[in-house]
């Protein structure tokens, strides 16, 4: 057996120092008080037009702390009443929320189109987003994120209800998952695991 | 039939109606409000109903003239996800109260007749299920209000 070339071991040095240095990236573990999904879910990633019309994918918002949500804006109680609670939480967060977003991703594209979503998103936060775009590419998206959603039957005027689920995916300023939250969950404890992200993850 | 019969029957009638008040008259509503969204997206509705009576009552839906459909609807969250089903009715049970508030029961405005804005009051006619209905005043929060507010 031949031994490694001196040029190839130090590539072979580099290789596992970079790795060491992911497996910090990813075993940096944060005391987190909600569901944490460190390391057990997929990077932040998807291809959708945001609520400016502008194409925009998961890299675009690296640097911010995100919180994801589906959703759709013909839902007139729980939808809004997440977004009016992730409103509370970005006023609690105060100047910190700069380096948040909200991005809320429409599982009914038909309807959402960016103006609606615009006006939808800016009725609840300067720093909600709001997302649609090809029917698969949401869809691919939220299976990423083994989240679900169906269109019910038509009412009797064409009006329509979308279930979906009700999570909410927090990702660090890398765009690694870290935390599952649930409508059910308590405010301060969202809070609280916002904090260590944006306090954590964007040193300034 | 005697002409005094009949006064008799028709007084016995009224004193029945009097004593047998309608659910309306036994409800107190408080806490009304809805939230305002963008465009023309349906609103959600919420109230605090209060029953003084000795019977049940059932609020069977509502009616405005500012929104053309109202619908009582329930949200629900199973196995991690929301859904939204109309319902036939809410009981508010002797001397107790029925909430309804984001997340639970509400009621669904749609095609508004004209642009409500926060801070407006919109006036909805509450039917029970006797046919009996109750005028409530609901405050137009912001589309990012949590609650009815002060």
């Amino acid at each position: 057996m031949k031994l490694l070339h001196p040029k190839h071991l130090a590539l072979l040095f580099l290789l596992l120092a970079l790795g060491t240095l992911v497996g910090c990236h990813r075993d940096e573990k944060l005391p987190f008080r909600l569901t944490d999904v460190s390391g057990h879910m997929p990077d932040l990633d998807f291809k959708l037009t945001d609520d400016h019309g502008k194409p925009v994918t998961g890299t675009d918002y690296r640097g911010k702390v995100v919180v994801l949500y589906f959703g759709y804006t013909h839902c007139p109680d729980v939808c809004p009443l997440t977004m009016a609670q992730l409103h509370v939480v970005m006023q609690r967060l105060g100047p910190l929320a700069d380096k948040a977003r909200i991005l809320f991703v429409s599982v009914d594209p038909t309807r959402d189109t960016p103006p609606v979503m615009h006006a939808y998103v800016n009725a609840f936060d300067p720093r909600a987003v709001g997302l649609t775009g090809d029917p698969r590419d949401i869809e691919a998206l939220s299976k990423r994120y083994r989240s679900a959603y169906t269109r019910e039957p038509d009412g009797k005027d064409g009006n329509y209800e979308v279930s979906h689920s009700s999570a909410m995916y927090v990702f660090d300023s890398k765009g690694a998952a870290r935390v599952l939250a649930t409508p059910a969950d308590s405010q301060d404890d969202l809070v609280h695991d916002l904090h260590l992200l944006l306090d954590n993850g964007n040193p300034s | 039939m005697k002409p005094q019969a009949l006064l008799f029957l028709v007084t016995g009638l009224l004193l029945t109606g009097a004593a047998q008040a309608t659910e309306a008259e036994h409800v107190r509503a408080s806490h009304a409000w809805l939230r305002v969204l963008p465009g023309e997206l349906p609103a959600g509705a919420y109230v605090t109903l209060e029953n003084s009576g000795d019977q049940p009552v059932a609020l069977k839906g509502a009616s405005s003239d500012a929104y053309a459909d109202v619908m009582l609807h329930q949200s629900s969250s199973e196995g991690g996800m929301s859904r939204m089903a109309m319902v036939d009715s809410v009981t508010v049970p002797a001397h107790g109260t029925a909430t309804l508030a984001p997340a639970g029961y509400h009621l669904m405005l749609m095609k508004s007749t004209h642009p409500v804005k926060p801070g407006d009051t919109v006036r909805m006619n509450l039917k029970f299920a006797d046919g009996s209905t109750l005028v409530t005043d609901f405050v137009a929060r912001p589309a990012n209000a949590v609650d009815a507010g002060s």
